[in-house]
Order: C-alpha cells, then sequence, then structure tokens
C-alpha cells in the first residue's frame, strides 16, 4: 500500500488528477447538463456523493469479497451492480428523507449510474491499492473535482449564451473546446501534487 | 479448467446480486412505505384515506377522482394541474417548471402525475372535476374516414348518460395488444353532438409508432368493451361575439363537428366561418356533410384548403395552407372569436396571424393535439 497522505489525495484528485480535465471521464452528462449553472450544482453535489459512498463500499467489497474469493475477473460486474444498487436505495433515501434535493436533481440521479467517473474512481482506487481512507477521500476528492470542474463550464457556458458564436461551433464544439482550454490551464497545477 | 472455479464465480455472483436486491427491496419497504395518509379536498369537502406512495394522479384516479392528463402522466402534457396547500415540499420537480406560470407557483399549483402522495394533504380541486365519470362503453361502429383516421362510435352502457360541452375531450385507454404490454391513455375530442347522451364518437388519426392510436387501428374491433374517463377541458364554446373562426386540421376537426351542431342545434346567431386544413384531397373528410349543412344554414360557410393538391384530384378550391386562407379572408378581429384545433405547429401558425389581426388570449380558444 503506497504511504502517499490522504490530504495530498484530496486536493490532488481534486485538482491534479481531475477526473474530467485530466482523465476525461464522466464527460456525456458533463457536456449534456452543463447549461445551466443551477442544475450542474446539482449533478455535481448527486455525484460527488455518490462517488465517494460507492468507492468506499467498492474497496470494502473489493478486499473483503473479491480477493479472498480469487474472483477479479468479475470485479466490474460486481462494481457496477454495486453502483446501480446504491444509486437506487440513495435515490429512495432522499425521495423520503430530502424530498427538496430530491425535487432539484429529479433525473439526474438515475443517470449517474451510468457515469462512467464513477467506474473510473473505482478502478483507480484498485490499481493504486489505496486503503481505506486514502479510498474515501479519493472519493471525495473526486466528486469534489468533477463537480468544480461541471461548474466552471456551466459558468462559462451561461455567460456564451450572450455572446455571438460562429454557427458552427455553438452547441456541443464549443464545449469541447472550453474543455480543452480549461484542461490546458490545470496543466498549469501539474508538480504541485503527484499521484500516480 | 476446474469445476471449482466455475462454482465459485458463479455463487459469487448470484450471492452478490441476491444481497443486493434484497438490500434494495428492503430499502423500497421500509423507505417507500408511507402508510395511510389523509387527503383532504377542498377544505373538508372529500376527505380520503389512501395507501401512500404513488402519484398523486393515479392515487385520486384510484378514488374516482379523475384530474384531467392527457399524457398519461409522462409529464409533457400539463394538464394534470391541481393546488396542493399541505403535504408536499414547495419546491417544483425539474419536469414540472415548463407547465407552472409564476402565477401558478405561488398558488402552490403542482401537476398531479410529478407529486408524490407522502403524507396527509390538502388539496384544491376544481368543483367541475368532480362530475368527471369513468365509462365502459361498448364499441359499436368503426368508419375509415380517410386512409389515416378511423372514427369510433361508441355506446354507453344502458341508463348511463354523459354532459358534455362541445369541443370537450375524454381520457381514452387502450389495451396490451400485439407486442405493446402497456396500457396508457390519451386525449380525444368528442366529434359527436352534445345533445346525444348515451352515445359518443372519437376520431383516431394513426400516429406512426403510437400506442393508443395504434391499439385502435389495429386491434379494436367492433363488440369490444372500450374505458374511457371525462369529459375535460376548457375548449368550449363561448359565444360572446357575432362570428365564430373555427380552424382544423387533421383530426382537429373532431372538436369543430361538434361545436358547429352546438350552435344550429341550440339556433344560436353566430355566423361561422370553418377552415379545414389538408394536404391532398384524401385527407379530406366529413366533406358532404359540412356541405350540406352549408346549404341549409347561411351562416355557416366551409372553407377546406389543401396545402398540395395532386393533379388527379382537380381541386378548385382555396390552394396553400390555411395559414393563406386566413390572411386573405379575415379582415380583422372585431365581434370574432377563434376556435383552433390540430397539431402545435399548425397552430402557432395560425395563433401568430389572428394576433396580427386584433385577435387577443380572450378570444383565441384552442386545443392542440401534442
Ligand atoms: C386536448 C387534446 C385532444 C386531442 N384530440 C385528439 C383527437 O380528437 N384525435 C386524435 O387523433 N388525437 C387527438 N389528440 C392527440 C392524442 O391525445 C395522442 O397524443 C395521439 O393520438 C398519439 O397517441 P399515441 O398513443 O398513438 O402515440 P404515442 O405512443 O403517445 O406517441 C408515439 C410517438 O409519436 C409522437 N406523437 C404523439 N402525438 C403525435 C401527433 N399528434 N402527431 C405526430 N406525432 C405524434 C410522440 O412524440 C411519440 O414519439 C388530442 C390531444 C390533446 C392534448
Ligand atoms: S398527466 Fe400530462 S403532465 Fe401530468
Amino acid at each position: 500500500m503506497p504511504q502517499i497522505s490522504p490530504i495530498v489525495i484530496f486536493f490532488a484528485s481534486i485538482i491534479t488528477s481531475n477526473m474530467i480535465l485530466s482523465n476525461f471521464l464522466g464527460m456525456c452528462s458533463y457536456l449534456s447538463i452543463s447549461s445551466e449553472y443551477k442544475t450542474a450544482t446539482g449533478l455535481g453535489m448527486a455525484v460527488t456523493l455518490v462517488l465517494t459512498l460507492t468507492t468506499f463500499i467498492n474497496w470494502a467489497i473489493y478486499h473483503f469479497v473479491i480477493v479472498p474469493l480469487e474472483i477479479q475477473y468479475l470485479s466490474y460486474i460486481i462494481y457496477i451492480m454495486v453502483i446501480a444498487a446504491f444509486v437506487q436505495i440513495l435515490e429512495m433515501a432522499m425521495d423520503r428523507y430530502t424530498p427538496d434535493l430530491y425535487a432539484k436533481l429529479g433525473i439526474f440521479l438515475p443517470l449517474i449510474t451510468v457515469n462512467c467517473a464513477i467506474l473510473g474512481v473505482t478502478l483507480f482506487m484498485v490499481i493504486r491499492q489505496y486503503g481505506a481512507l486514502q479510498s474515501l477521500v479519493y472519493g471525495l476528492g473526486s466528486g469534489l473535482g468533477w463537480w468544480l470542474a461541471i461548474n466552471m463550464l456551466a459558468a462559462i457556458r451561461e455567460k456564451l449564451k450572450k455572446a455571438k458564436l460562429p454557427p458552427g461551433i455553438s452547441g456541443p464544439a464549443i464545449s469541447f473546446i472550453i474543455t480543452g482550454i480549461m484542461a490546458m490551464a490545470f496543466i498549469g497545477f501539474s508538480g504541485i501534487f503527484t499521484i500516480q | 479448467m476446474d469445476f471449482s472455479v466455475i462454482l465459485r464465480a458463479v455463487g459469487s455472483l448470484a450471492v452478490i446480486s441476491g444481497v443486493l436486491s434484497v438490500m434494495i427491496s428492503i430499502s423500497e419497504k421500509v423507505l417507500n412505505n408511507y402508510g395511510i395518509c389523509e387527503i383532504d379536498i377542498n377544505n373538508g369537502a372529500r376527505l380520503l384515506k389512501v395507501e401512500g406512495g404513488s402519484t398523486l394522479l393515479n392515487t385520486l384516479a384510484g378514488e374516482k377522482i379523475f384530474i384531467p392528463s392527457a399524457c398519461g402522466g409522462k409529464a409533457t402534457c400539463g394538464l394534470c394541474k391541481v393546488k396542493v396547500l399541505e403535504g408536499t415540499p414547495s419546491g417544483l420537480l425539474p419536469t414540472e417548471e415548463p407547465y407552472i406560470n409564476q402565477e401558478e407557483r405561488k398558488q402552490n399549483v403542482r401537476l398531479s402525475c410529478q407529486v408524490k402522495v407522502k403524507g396527509n394533504m390538502k388539496l384544491e380541486i376544481e368543483e367541475e372535476l368532480f362530475n368527471i365519470k369513468e365509462f365502459i362503453c361498448d364499441v359499436e361502429d368503426i368508419t375509415d374516414m380517410t386512409y389515416d383516421i378511423k372514427r369510433v362510435r361508441l355506446k354507453l352502457a344502458p341508463g348511463e348518460t354523459i354532459n358534455f360541452k362541445a369541443g370537450q375531450f375524454m381520457q381514452f385507454y387502450s389495451k396490451p395488444y400485439g407486442k405493446v404490454k402497456e396500457v396508457v391513455f390519451r386525449a380525444y375530442s368528442i366529434s359527436s353532438k352534445s345533445s346525444e347522451h348515451d352515445h359518443i364518437e372519437l376520431l383516431f388519426r394513426l400516429v406512426p409508432g403510437g400506442i393508443c392510436t395504434g391499439y385502435v387501428h389495429q386491434a379494436l374491433k367492433v363488440g369490444d368493451k372500450a374505458r374511457m374517463s371525462g369529459p375535460y377541458g376548457d375548449f368550449y364554446l363561448r359565444g360572446n361575439c357575432e362570428e365564430l373562426i373555427m380552424i382544423a386540421g387533421g383530426s382537429g376537426l373532431a372538436p369543430i363537428r361538434s361545436l358547429v351542431y352546438e350552435v344550429i342545434e341550440n339556433n344560436l346567431p353566430h355566423k361561422m366561418r370553418f377552415f379545414f386544413g389538408a394536404n391532398t384531397l384524401k385527407d379530406l373528410y366529413y366533406m358532404e356533410e359540412f356541405a350540406q349543412i352549408q346549404k341549409d344554414y347561411p351562416q355557416f360557410t366551409f372553407i377546406p384548403c389543401l396545402a398540395f393538391p395532386e393533379a388527379e384530384d382537380e381541386w378548385t378550391g382555396v390552394t396553400g395552407f390555411v395559414t393563406v386562407a386566413l390572411e386573405q379572408q379575415i379582415q380583422n378581429g372585431e365581434g370574432k372569436e377563434a376556435y383552433l384545433c390540430g397539431s402545435p405547429g399548425m397552430l402557432d401558425a395560425c395563433i401568430k396571424i389572428l394576433k396580427d389581426k386584433g385577435f387577443t388570449d380572450q378570444t383565441i380558444f384552442y386545443d392542440k393535439f401534442s
């Protein structure tokens, strides 16, 4: 188990190893649900919650079920099942206990199941052999990083609504361009923390 | 490969998915169990005790209170509005936002198909909706009006009657057929006379791939039972004017036919001009009937318009979209009310022209068949 401090993992996963801006994972909901700042915030919140918890649960399942039974080759299927089940339960719990938040997130909640950043974080966590605390912090940091990225894109896209764009590049094209520029800007942080 | 490896793989997958599904069903039982909830409607006028956990629309339907709905709960029609005074978080769901305006937000208007019953509630519902009933009718006749429109004549159960205002619609329930397993309900305007209380007629235009119209066109037979509820809607005659301008396309003719009969059967003084838009001659129907009415009642003028008449149609009437005829034949909105029915695209184009001519939101009435 590598001895990287959880604090380093936390900041690195937000800034230098950002899920979107350095790994380009979780792109589809990032692109499609970033036209409004408010909804982007809701989705970011939900993704952060799901990422933190599922990464930790999958860590436990990996170490206490998959490794002892030597069924590593089934791990992908198991992770996905865990994520899907967890999102379902989370949805019901939020509907019951935080109806206001549930109302805000609406259909974005079930959409999270198919967000590849969630599976990506679990897989990185396994490959890098993180411990329990490291995994928890890594999940949380990655979620916050994803949230930060989608909020930045949404803020820029809201401003762009008033801008005159050449017809060919409005919509997804300009979002890709913005994302590319943001990713380049984030390269500026590289070297501050390294976790890979 | 070792047999035990296979066993271990299958076994562990089965156990894990088993555990997950047990967890989901337990959470469902615990989290989605809202027990018996009390619903107070119109300040004590009706008190219901219902099982919580499903949508308000369906819960009320289970209690024989039918809230209008054209989309069957998909949040695409915006007809199922009720005032929820207590018992649900005040924030609108994203699915509701397009349908609820600022004024309605202040009054706690919600889409009942999106709000879930999770506890005791207080509602306000228009008195009229208590009159809406469910009908199980006999299919008495099915006639092809055009290649894609069928008229279905339905006979109410013996002793049952319906009172509706011309222009209103019914909600028609499909049944599972062919590969379609679901039951859906959709809105269909009543095309028969409002003076007929033991029969109703509906016109179904086939929507390719459509569930409900597919059911009617492919599976429904004379002698079948059909389920529907109604009448619904605020598309009916106001008549505070001298002339009624009626505009329809396709199956939008249905409520207009009913309206025309309401005017002539009650000897109302209004002049009527009915613009009926279609593509080619084979899309026109009820032509003889409207020609006959025009002969018998000089107050009524029928103006069919063909957008793309074919050479063999030998069309001598108005050629072009209905909008062209409107542009040419209507001078201003003075003393007139407009009644429109049909596809959203056509309606929007016509409404724009009417507004330019001086019609207002108070003199334009329409049902969009979306
Ligand atoms: C107030 C009101 C009155 C109506 N009165 C009538 C009527 O008298 N006669 C009548 O035939 N219909 C009427 N409609 C439309 C009707 O309610 C259904 O929407 C329509 O028949 C399609 O239902 P479906 O189940 O067959 O199709 P669905 O299974 O709901 O739809 C299948 C696909 O077709 C699309 N679609 C849905 N409706 C249309 C359409 N009209 N044109 C093109 N594409 C469509 C949908 O987006 C979907 O992708 C009325 C609608 C309203 C709101
Ligand atoms: S039933 Fe159509 S929006 Fe609710």
